[in-house]
């Protein structure tokens, strides 16, 4: 019986380490008169709920491009790969993806560590990867295009609207246990501070992936908000773990209206799965919702449900993201009339496509793009209300302006510079020593 | 444009003043009808002046368009701009007029566009309706309006309140009252034996409530600083020993959330012996036949949604059971005595499932909605308890002792314990072994389908939901020791308790750690678990 044990528990770990090895479902043909374009979202595993959902929208555009006639006179033909949300097996499907089925461009990657686990593949080979979701910033890549936000388009703008607007003096910044929540809180804590807010007034907390008993948490952020001043909570809480997040918040009472919770990570996608009637009122800062009156997204969302043949599909930030990213490929493909990585890098700076709320994206040259910052209400179908705008698009910062050793690098791809991290303070590329 | 509605808005506000001299029903109509426009022609901060006129109004008619406005039910015609209050009646919306209470001709959804609010204006609402409300007739009614008071704070209603606790009838009502004019009293510059009295008056009130209505006091020099900064001192004793109580409530409440995962694992693992892997599967499919159940009810019956989980419940355990007997006819008898190739096929089985799940429903979390009767919490105390998580321990310890009673009681359990005793004597005893087995997994199967039914309500209904029990599970059966009921309740609740204790002092991610750790040593010092079993058995 002792052996048993030994037995399970030796098995157990072994059985956790075991790769879900799941076949690439591409269809790799070997034929010259197609353009191929490589989608790696994680289709099976944690983050499968948020990144197949990229994969359609991904696939609903290349889609409607080869309606359009194509690209360049030739059909683009989708390699779809699963890297099953494990960070190592990003990497070998990036290399897969590159190296035998000859793709031009990538799209995928959600969390920042698988990212960060492609970023050698795409630099040895030179691609392109063009990443969609809100991120920590802290980076700027040759051959990454980040079209979702950098933390001055999102966090910053998110603060400093719970300050004027709802008068907040006391924070909590709560997160999920890994780099993006990490670094958006030290940023923001380097912000607060910079604002006069003292260190007393603000408390930081990390929960692991797929958190899911908040009571405690809850009951801590109610106590910490029963000091007179008013509260918020600006949550980077990603994925799974939301759900029991807000249930516990309605269960306990806490209204919009007393402390006030703006998310990051919390889009149409994730309230979908929960009665949103007790969080009326709470935030998300995102550069795109669904409820954004213009024909452009009325056109995006009306061909979404005709695509996943399913009138209750919504639609959120990161699709926006892949929107903006593959028509500014498509368009700096024409620019250059190739698909060549390096004419297409050269080309798509200061390459400008019409966004999803009114307005027009451009690509700057530290491979950020300009987006508007909108802060949303929830409401009580699920959708968001828009209750603050800025009122021009916002540039992303590569580099945080408030963090040491960060505030002196720029990054400018274009020649004669070509650096993602020069310094400005010594006048070298290779980032803060 | 502005200066107009601000003009607008200057005029209403006299007419208002002079109303509030004259307060007869013809004359009220008049001056709420352009405040109401102005509420749904203006921007947010001309929306927020008009909340605050129409409170300076005191006209009780103002409240049903208060209270419309903050549900987002106040809602303006677009075939001619009026404004109007919606209310859903079957497939339209029937419509009344806010000023004057008459009934509108019925419109459907998409002619109307909502009049927003934001948390600003959801406030001001909420202090507007206190400040209104404070003499209704209704008793709740004006003990609800005394708390929003409380909560606001403003000093502007101190002579509201003073004029009502002079006339108010109900002790209770009185009370709260007085700790609302207290709160405001501080909030103000009114002199300093004021305050003192009001300090003392909320700190008979006690809690968090007190404690954030004093803290702004505390950083002082004067009397009122030194008076708030005991008060202070003498609550937050009270809180520590109420907090400790809340401790274990959380404790016990994440515990029988364990106890249920772990609960149909202790018959698979624990009795017979099986490694399942597929066990949070089952949990995950008792949860998603609650989400058919739900769907089916809202879309054909939804009069029994409040019954939906009762209903799920032996559906659940049905699904879930038969799903059971037919893993362990088809695969688990090939491999009994072999426990790595049971793991391994086990594993390889909660990937296939998870996919078949994720295939059909799609990849994102399922709504399952919470019933009335679970929703919110109730104070004891300082201790917030939440119904969900009440209805939660009691189920788990409900489903703890039936199955005890099944094992102990029945001819079914008796024949479960003696094949997993000893199975050969028990073919010789005419048992038919191969049918026990199969009941015994499908009766583990159908308990961890109805926990998924209960886990339903507190985590996400996703195809990855079983995965993040399955450890846990593990864990708890282990430590309990192997084949004893007792010991998986026992475990439970311990590793629930300890990492509630330890959470706030350690932060959750290293508090796991901590208890994992505990663990691994724990089972090597007792490899048998807390409870561990003894006989001959045990010893094959």
């Amino acid at each position: 019986m002792k052996k048993t044990f030994r037995g399970v528990l030796a098995a157990g770990a072994l059985a956790l380490t075991a790769q879900m090895g799941v076949a690439s479902i591409g269809t790799a043909q070997a034929a010259d008169d197609t353009i191929k374009v490589g989608i790696l979202h994680s289709l099976s595993g944690t983050m499968a709920i948020s990144e197949t959902t990229l994969k359609d929208a991904m696939l609903m555009l290349i889609d409607e491009q080869n309606k359009k006639g194509g690209l360049l006179g030739k059909q683009l033909e989708a390699v779809v790969v699963d890297p099953a949300s494990d960070w190592p097996l990003f990497a070998e499907k990036a290399r897969e993806l590159i190296s035998v089925n000859k793709v031009d461009a990538v799209f995928g990657c959600w969390t920042s560590v698988s990212r960060k686990s492609v970023l050698p593949v795409f630099e040895e080979l030179n691609s392109i990867l063009f990443y969609p979701v809100q991120y920590e910033g802290e980076e700027s890549q040759r051959n990454v295009f980040y079209t979702g936000a950098a933390p001055n388009q999102q966090a910053i703008p998110a603060v400093d609207y719970l300050m004027k607007e709802e008068g907040v003096e006391r924070w909590v910044l709560a997160g999920t246990d890994y780099v993006y929540p990490r670094t958006t809180n030290k940023i923001l804590e380097a912000y607060l501070k910079a604002k006069g807010v003292a260190a007393d007034d603000i408390m930081i907390n990390y929960t692991p992936f797929g958190h899911s008993d908040w009571q405690t948490i809850v009951a801590d952020i109610k106590n910490f908000g029963s000091a007179g001043k008013k509260t918020a909570v600006v949550s980077t809480i990603n994925g799974d773990a939301n759900v029991p997040f807000y249930k516990e918040l309605g269960n306990q009472g806490i209204k919009a209206e007393d402390i006030p919770v703006v998310a990051f990570s919390v889009g149409e996608e994730e309230l979908a799965g929960i009665d949103t009637t007790p969080l009326v009122g709470h935030l998300a800062a995102w550069n795109y919702f669904q409820s954004v009156d213009d024909p452009a997204n009325t056109a995006f969302i009306d061909a979404w449900k005709a695509f996943t043949k399913d009138d209750k599909r919504v639609t959120n930030d990161p699709m926006e993201a892949h929107y903006i990213g593959f028509n500014m490929w498509v368009k700096a493909v024409e620019k250059a009339g190739s698909t060549d990585p390096d004419a297409v890098i050269d080309a798509i700076v200061g390459v400008s496509v019409p966004n999803l709320t009114g307005g027009m994206s451009a690509m700057m040259p530290n491979h950020h793009i300009t987006k508007p910052v909108l802060i949303g209400e929830i409401q009580d179908d699920g959708q968001f209300d828009v209750v603050w705008e800025t009122s021009g698009l916002v540039v992303g910062d590569a580099w945080s302006d408030y963090l040491e050793g960060s505030k002196d690098l720029i990054s400018d791809w274009r020649a004669p510079m070509s650096c993602g991290n020069f310094n400005t303070a010594t006048g070298k590329c290779g980032g803060a020593e | 444009m502005r200066q107009i509605k601000l003009i607008l808005l200057g005029l209403a506000a006299m007419v208002c003043v002079l109303a509030a001299l004259d307060p007869s029903p013809a004359r009220a109509e008049e001056d709420l009808a352009p405040l109401v426009a102005i509420l749904a022609e203006g921007g947010l901060s001309e929306r927020a002046e008009a909340i605050d006129a129409l409170a300076a109004t005191g006209d009780p008619r103002a409240v049903p368009i208060l209270e419309a406005l903050a549900d987002g039910a106040l809602m303006v015609r677009k075939a001619d701009g009026a404004v109007v209050i919606a209310k859903t009646a079957g497939k339209v919306l029937a419509l009344t007029d806010p000023v004057t209470g008459v009934a509108l001709a019925e419109v459907a959804s998409g002619a109307l566009d909502k009049i927003k609010v934001n948390n600003r204006l959801r406030r001001s609402i909420r202090d507007a309706v206190g400040a209104l409300t404070l003499r209704s007739k209704d008793t709740a009614v004006r003990l609800i309006a005394a708390k929003s008071l409380f909560d606001s704070a403003d000093p502007e209603s101190i002579e509201a309140l003073e004029g009502a606790i002079g006339v108010e009838s109900d002790s209770t009502v009185r009370t709260a009252m007085e700790r609302a004019l207290a709160a405001s009293i501080l909030a103000s510059d009114l002199p300093e034996d004021r305050k003192l009295a009001a300090v003392t008056t909320i700190t008979a009130l006690g809690g968090r409530d007190a404690l954030s209505v004093l803290t702004p006091l505390a950083n002082g020099e004067d009397a009122v600083a030194a008076a708030a900064r005991k008060a202070m001192t003498a609550i937050n004793n009270t809180l520590a020993l109420w907090d400790a109580g809340q401790a274990v409530w959380y404790g016990l409440s994440l515990g029988s959330v364990l106890l249920l995962a772990a609960i149909g694992l202790a018959i698979t693992f624990g009795v017979m012996g099986v490694i399942n892997m597929a066990h949070g599967e089952m949990v995950m499919l008792g949860a998603y036949t609650t989400f058919m159940v739900q769907d089916v009810i809202r879309t054909s019956i939804p009069g029994l949604f409040e019954w939906s989980l009762l209903i799920a419940l032996p559906l659940a355990f049905l699904v879930t059971g038969a799903i059971g007997v037919a893993i362990e006819r088809g695969i688990i008898r090939f491999l009994y005595g072999r426990p790595l190739e049971t793991l391994l096929a086990t594993w390889g089985l909660s990937l296939v499932l998870q996919q078949v799940v994720r295939s059909i429903f799609g990849p994102t979390n399922q709504e399952v909605g919470t019933p009335e009767w679970m929703s919110g919490a109730f104070k004891v105390g300082e201790m917030t308890i939440t119904y969900n998580r009440l209805t939660i321990i009691i189920f788990a310890m409900a489903v703890l002792f039936c199955l005890m009673l099944v094992l102990k009681k029945t001819p079914m359990g008796l024949q479960m314990r003696a094949v997993t005793q000893n199975r050969r004597m028990a073919g010789s005893m005419g048992i038919r072994t191969n049918w026990v087995d199969a009941m015994t997994f499908g009766l583990g199967s159908g308990i961890a389908g109805i926990a998924g039914v209960a886990l339903s309500q507190v985590d996400n209904v996703s195809p990855n939901l079983g995965q993040g029990y399955i450890i846990d599970s593990f864990m708890v059966v282990v430590f309990g020791g192997v084949g004893n009921l007792w010991g998986t309740l026992v475990g439970a609740m311990t590793l629930g308790i300890a990492n509630k204790f330890l959470e706030p002092y350690a932060g959750a991610v290293l508090g796991k750690i901590l208890v994992l750790v505990f663990i691994i040593l724990f089972i090597q010092k007792r490899p048998r678990g807390l409870f561990a079993l003894k006989g001959r058995a045990v010893e094959s």
